[in-house]
């Protein structure tokens, strides 16, 4: 079966940015994401996801290498000085090119 | 022991399990659908008495109301600006959240009116919508200045289409139309269990207060103080408006409580886009941690007293 290289992007942000990134993210050509809540501890402290004002999400990605590294830079210049964000990047394998 | 209103107990166990870290937490669902009933059914009860009573909503009191949203900001940011010596952006964002309102707050007054048989103004929830946005755009021009860099139209629909406006305005709209027979087969869930619903509420509410004690320590005693007075001083100004305005004790009480409440929902997510540089927990913590409980358990009962010697 054959495979291909595509760059998964995890982001994991403050929950009330989360219609904002989406529309930033379409902006620049993402054509799908995923997004789940997420609680956890961080340089910002402990982030409930119990409740909505202080709740974070994780925003999964799956795209070509060019437009994830874009998407990594709007990011990093837009929100890492004053909101609660990481992202990194992985290597994954798609078995449908076309969809990512 | 004070005659505390049942309710509030529900809020000092959400308290006391928090800060013990006891293995108790309402999911996320559960606090929007309770958050979701309070609203409707403070719209609904309103918008039942308005159906009942013909007079219509009066003009120079709802723009007075307005202009007390727009103004409360300005002492609340030279209080902060200049006794607490915050930067400008916390300052603005701490006057965004105390001159906006806060809908739980609001639910407790009513309750508290209820339960002691005082009659007030039926259009009540209108002046909650009234004061919750205008305090907010206030907050957000102190902070950038008028021509500053904010997305105003965005921002704008952000606030008009947030969750408490709509559930309000609903529940007003749909509880006029039905009126007091209409809305009959509705009132087991949204009027007969209203104080159960808000037993939980303030349960939840308990809980988050409680987790926002340990940033309370690091912000330290200036956000007490500022917690405790400020509301004070709201509620004497809400107070002497509604006197003005000739409302009734119960409508002045209601008028003080919301001039005293604090935002935690609409405000914090609104400044948090707005004016990203602010501290978004001096403020939550402000407002959740001190004045929310402030007001329930001490204000609520004082701003009557006042309410009373006002309309006396």
């Amino acid at each position: 079966m054959e495979q291909f290289p595509r760059r998964l992007l995890t982001i994991v942000t403050e929950a009330v940015l989360e219609r904002e990134l989406i529309a930033e993210l379409e902006a620049l050509g993402v054509r799908g994401y995923t997004i789940t809540d997420a609680r956890g501890k961080g340089s910002r402290g402990q982030r409930q996801s119990d409740w909505a004002q202080e709740g974070n999400i994780r925003v999964e990605i799956v795209c070509e290498q060019a437009l994830a590294g874009r998407v990594a830079a709007r990011l990093r210049e837009r929100y890492y000085d004053h909101y609660a964000m990481i992202l990194f990047l992985q290597d994954v394998s798609v078995l449908r090119p076309d969809k990512f | 022991m004070p005659q505390l209103d049942p309710v509030i107990w529900f809020f000092v166990l959400g308290v006391v399990a928090g800060v013990a870290r006891a293995d108790l937490r309402l999911p996320a669902a559960i606090y929007e659908f309770v958050s979701t009933v309070l609203l409707l059914a403070i719209g609904l009860k309103g918008g039942v008495e308005l159906a009942r009573d013909t007079a219509g909503l009066p003009v120079a009191e709802l723009g007075g109301i307005l202009m007390l949203g727009f103004l409360l900001p300005l002492p609340a940011f030279a209080i902060a600006r200049h006794v607490g010596r915050l930067e400008r952006a916390d300052a603005a964002s701490l006057a965004a959240h105390y001159g906006s309102v806060s809908v739980g707050t609001f639910a407790v007054v009513v309750s508290y009116l209820a339960t002691r048989d005082i009659a007030f103004e039926a259009r009540a929830p209108v002046w909650v919508v009234m004061l919750e946005v205008p305090a907010i755009l206030a907050g957000i021009v102190l902070a950038r200045g008028l021509s500053g860099n904010v997305a105003w139209g965005h921002l704008l629909r952000e606030l008009f289409l947030g969750r408490s406006i709509v559930l309000l305005l609903g529940g007003l709209a749909i509880g006029w139309l039905a009126g007091p027979e209409g809305t009959t087969s509705i009132r087991p869930l949204f009027f007969d269990l209203f104080k159960g619903i808000l037993a939980l509420f303030l349960l939840e509410m308990g809980l988050i207060a409680a987790a926002q004690l340990p940033t309370l320590r690091r912000h330290g005693l200036f956000i007490v103080v500022y917690g405790v007075t400020v509301p004070v001083a709201f509620a004497v100004t809400g107070a002497a408006l509604g006197s003005a305005l000739g409302l009734s004790p119960g409508g002045i009480t209601v008028l003080a409580t919301l001039a005293a409440s604090a935002s935690y929902i609409a405000a914090p997510a609104a400044i948090r886009t707005a004016v990203p540089e602010a501290n978004p927990a001096l403020s939550l913590t402000a407002a959740l941690a001190v004045t929310f409980p402030f007001n329930i358990v001490i204000g609520i009962p004082l701003y009557e007293r006042l309410a009373v010697a006002l309309a006396g």
